[in-house]
């Protein structure tokens, strides 16, 4: 053996021919192979699987579009869209690479057992929000820890610059942009515009590398313009926040309209909340009580009960209703008033304030009559502002009428109205007898109103509610100086479980000026003021005069009251 | 063969022009995929290249040795490459799952690498020596030294390496002109044993398999990496989409694409023809290698010559196979382009003992 193989080295070596074709053979049908297999891949199915890589990497997205933002009626900005953005994971990827993990806990003010268990509890997810609506700082240093897996996503912020002041009004809106409550919620879809879209290509953790195209650009969202003005409203907030404290009551409300065109100038709440920083806080405070809250508007309702009398033929200005002895027996129950007034007019029985007077004109009446001169003006139905959440009230029915409920009905008891409600009923006094549609928003056409009352009976209880005002009135706290001032004032027995109660009062005051051509109509409600002080003359009065007095200066409109404008009128007279 | 006057430098260094030129020309374009595979990143380009540089080296020192050397040192080399095996099921370094590395605290060693050349060289050393075509018992002989280290490589488990290293022993078996016959009845014992093979396969190996019939039916799991990777090749249509601007790549679709699924990079970024470039280059190299097997003027040259180029081709063939959905997903690099170090060096010393193998012939023979 070992001698071939040294035979073999030296001379020829066993060699086999066949074999090398063989390989060789092979070699060429492997490669052939190869070759077949990646033109079926590259020229037969290219496009099929070209489609299936961009179906990996191209995507969809969503552009959010911009909220349009909320003004007030002369442009200034009570609700605005700011970009932010919002942190967030693939937990997978961001788990695999624990290295700077304390580091982003640290960011996003959690612990690091907390930011892991989130993740991964949602360990399957392709996409967790970690932190949302980041300031662009915070963003920026959890962007440079450069962890996998961790993105942001451009968001839209809302932010409030009247903050409390206007929240009630306005609502807010949820982390994803859509409308919450308020006006946000109203008018959502025409706030809320039409999201775009772009192709853009993804990686495998789904972060944008490039944008390809734009399909859709984004629809912003319209501009709201509101009928508010956000002078008035502070000033009312103002006001209404200090009488709230001062008397330290459980709430309040003020309304503001204009008598024209049935546009709120100002609506206010007490409690309010930051819009800008919700948490921790109560949902009742969320509520607009304005619309949402009913009451019996007690003596607020009088006007009413003289206007259907005036209306009804019966009763003139000079009708005397006799109110002796201060307490007056119907049915069971007894009416009485603070004390015995004797035999007044209807001006009296409601500069006044006399619930025998109303009772005796309103038992006088037709119960049909009387319940249609109430449901008129609006009561027991919406005011259509289509406010979220806004209620009707309560007018019962003629029909189921007792006479004692004829007879409490017409000072404001066994009813409930929304503040409102009662302010757009005081409309009729002020636009000598239209009633109008109320509207949140800025209002640039004639609206069509509905005649409730005559020109002369609305001029009347104007009339007479312009000495609820005046000195010995019961409203005189409500005055302004150079100014004529119609109003009513209402101190309502508030009802508890099993009736009235004796010591929780809501204190009211509707009026409007300046009485001689009324521009502006205000409703106060001051909820159960505690201490001595509880009559809405003393308590709401106060308020509607600074509010309505800094309004009235604000929207310049020129006073009306000749005794205090004599000496001015004077001088121009011997000027000329 | 042509008559050599005087010696050429090349000679004298005992390189092979041919052979160092198409080596270039591979890792030249092996650093460019590589770039493009690896996110532009220079610094894997630059270690890379380091590793590229330090397998020249070994190329050009094994390049050195006369063959009668390698063949002296071949069955040492063999008991050398036993002993390690077996010591790393014991101590080895898992890495990725399974014990393949030898930590000798300087330099992570992995024995399997060294048993793709051992093994072809110790069977060339056996039968250089012996007539040819091999009688039984030397087959069996053969046998054994091929399925010891395979059967310890898979137990790693490594079944990539380890039908490497069997694919080196067997070529040289096939070289030395091993009966039709013998062959025939081997293939028919294989085939029955399939079953049995089947059965002591791991799950995941198992999965590979059945994988590559029908890769839809996993498609985030098991069959992602072959449905990705038949993306990006079939993306890349004739043309390509150019260099650096395949998107299943740099968008991390997929997976391996600096190792073992580079090739996918590739197609997509060259298309079918840079597919076919690529293949002239290593078609290239391979013809010299069997060129040099042609010329080779001992047995063991022309065994071990054979072998090795034959292994290099099964490298690419598996390695590519694989890529574009024809073979089950084995660990096989794709020879000088993949990123990794170890099997580099290997293969730079098979290339270095073909070139001592050629460059050797006029000194023994004069």
């Amino acid at each position: 053996m070992r001698e071939t193989g040294k035979i073999k080295e030296t001379g020829k070596i066993t060699e086999f021919p066949m074999r090398r074709w063989f390989l060789l053979s092979i070699y060429t049908i492997c490669m052939a192979g190869l070759l077949f297999r990646a033109i079926d891949l590259q020229v037969l199915n290219k496009e099929f699987l070209q489609d299936r890589g961009d179906a990996r990497a191209l995507r969809i997205v969503k552009i959010p579009a911009h909220r349009g933002m909320i003004t007030d009626r002369n442009g200034e900005s009570l609700a605005i869209s700011t970009p932010v953005n919002s942190i967030w994971a693939v937990p997978k990827k961001v788990l695999a690479s624990d290295s700077r993990l304390d580091q982003l806990a640290k960011y996003l003010q959690m612990n690091d057992e907390e930011l892991i268990t989130l993740l991964k509890d949602r360990i399957g997810r392709q996409f967790v929000y970690l932190k949302r609506h980041v300031d662009p700082a915070l963003a920026e240093e959890v962007m440079l820890l450069d962890i996998p897996g961790i993105s942001l996503q451009r968001e839209y912020r809302r932010y409030y610059p009247a903050g409390e002041v206007t929240s009630h009004v306005l609502g807010f809106t949820n982390i994803d942009d859509s409308g919450q409550e308020g006006l946000e919620l109203a008018y959502d879809s025409w706030l809320k515009g039409l999201p775009g879209s772009k192709r853009v290509l993804k990686d495998r953790l789904g972060r944008v590398i490039e944008n390809i195209e734009s399909i859709r650009t984004p629809d912003p969202g319209k501009q709201l313009v509101l009928s508010i003005d956000r002078r008035v409203q502070y000033l009312a907030y103002r006001e209404l926040k200090t009488a709230v404290n001062h008397y330290k009551a459980r709430a309040g409300t003020l309304i503001m309209l204009d008598v024209n065109t049935g546009e709120i100038i100002a609506m206010v709440g007490q409690p309010s909340y930051n819009p800008n920083n919700r948490t921790g806080l109560k949902s009742g405070n969320y509520r607009n009580r304005a619309l949402t809250d009913v009451f019996e508007p007690g003596s607020t309702l009088k006007p009413f009960t003289i206007a259907a009398a005036l209306e009804s033929g019966l009763y003139d200005l000079k009708t005397t209703i006799d109110t002796r002895p201060g307490f007056f027996k119907v049915g069971d129950h007894i009416i009485r008033d603070h004390r015995n007034y004797g035999v007044i007019d209807l001006a009296t029985v409601i500069k006044k304030s006399s619930n025998i007077g109303a009772s005796k004109i309103a038992l006088s009446l037709e119960p049909h009559y009387f319940w249609t001169s109430l449901a008129r003006v609006g009561f027991g139905q919406s005011t259509g502002s289509g406010f979220p959440g806004e209620v009707s009230g309560f007018l019962n029915s003629y029909n189921n009428w007792s006479e004692v409920e004829q007879a409490t009905m017409s000072f404001g008891y066994g009813m409930s109205v929304t503040a409102l409600q009662l302010a757009q009923a005081y409309m009729a006094f002020a636009t000598d007898g239209m009633m109008l549609p109320v509207s949140f928003l800025k209002v640039t056409e004639p609206v069509s109103a509905s005649r409730v009352f005559s020109v002369s009976v609305a001029r009347q209880v104007r009339g007479m509610l312009e000495t609820v005002v005046q000195k010995g009135g019961t409203g005189y706290r409500a005055s302004i100086e150079g100014y004529r001032v119609a109003g009513k004032t209402g101190t309502v027995h508030k009802t508890v479980a099993g009736g009235y109660s004796e010591d929780r009062y809501l204190s009211l005051f509707a009026g409007m000026a300046p009485a001689s051509n009324p521009r502006l109509i205000a409703v106060v409600i001051i909820d159960e003021p505690q201490g001595d002080q509880y009559y809405g003359g003393l308590v709401a009065a106060p308020v509607f005069s600074k509010v309505m007095a800094g309004a009235l200066r604000l929207l310049d409109i020129p006073p009306d009251d000749l005794s205090a404008l004599n000496g001015q009128i004077v001088a121009a007279g011997g000027s000329d | 063969m042509k008559p050599f006057e005087q010696q050429s430098l090349s000679k004298r260094l005992h390189l092979d022009v041919p052979l160092c030129f198409g080596l270039l020309v591979l890792c030249g374009l092996g650093l460019m995929v590589l770039y493009s595979a690896g996110g532009e990143d220079l610094g894997i380009i630059i270690r890379q290249a380091t590793r590229m540089g330090v397998a020249f080296v070994f190329m050009f020192l094994v390049a050195q040795l006369p063959p009668a050397v390698i063949e002296r040192w071949s069955l040492w080399l063999f008991i050398a490459g036993i002993a390690t095996l077996v010591t790393v099921l014991w101590v080895g370094h898992v890495g990725k799952g399974a014990q393949r590395w030898l930590d000798l605290g300087f330099f992570r060693f992995q024995p399997s690498e060294l048993m793709k050349l051992s093994v072809p060289m110790v069977v060339a050393w056996y039968l250089a020596n012996k007539t040819l075509p091999p009688n039984i018992g030397n087959i069996i002989i053969v046998g054994l030294m091929i399925i010891i280290p395979v059967a310890l490589i898979a137990k790693q488990p490594d079944l990539g390496t380890s039908l490497l290293v069997a694919t080196a022993g067997l070529s040289v078996l096939f070289i030395a002109g091993i009966r039709w016959k013998i062959i025939l009845i081997f293939g028919a014992l294989c085939s029955m044993c399939a079953p049995i093979l089947w059965y002591f396969m791991h799950d995941y190996q198992k999965r590979r398999v059945l994988t590559l019939f029908n890769p839809e039916q996993d498609p985030l799991g098991a069959g992602y990496h072959i449905i990705q990777s038949m993306i990006a090749v079939g993306s890349g249509g004739i043309y390509g989409k150019g260099w650096l601007n395949g998107t299943q790549s740099h968008l991390e679709f997929l997976p391996e694409r600096s190792t073992d699924f580079i090739f996918a990079v590739y197609c997509e970024e060259f298309g079918l023809m840079g597919v076919l470039l690529l293949l002239c280059i290593y078609l290239f190299i391979i013809a010299r290698g069997l060129y040099i097997a042609a010329n080779a003027q001992q047995t063991y040259g022309k065994l071990l010559a054979a072998a090795l180029t034959l292994t290099f081709f099964v490298y690419i063939f598996v390695n590519m196979g694989m890529v574009i959905g024809q073979l089950p997903v084995v660990g096989v690099p794709l020879p000088l382009i993949s990123h990794g170090g170890t099997s580099m060096v290997t293969l730079m010393v098979a290339f270095g003992i073909l070139m001592s193998i050629h460059t050797h012939r006029r000194i023994l023979s004069s």
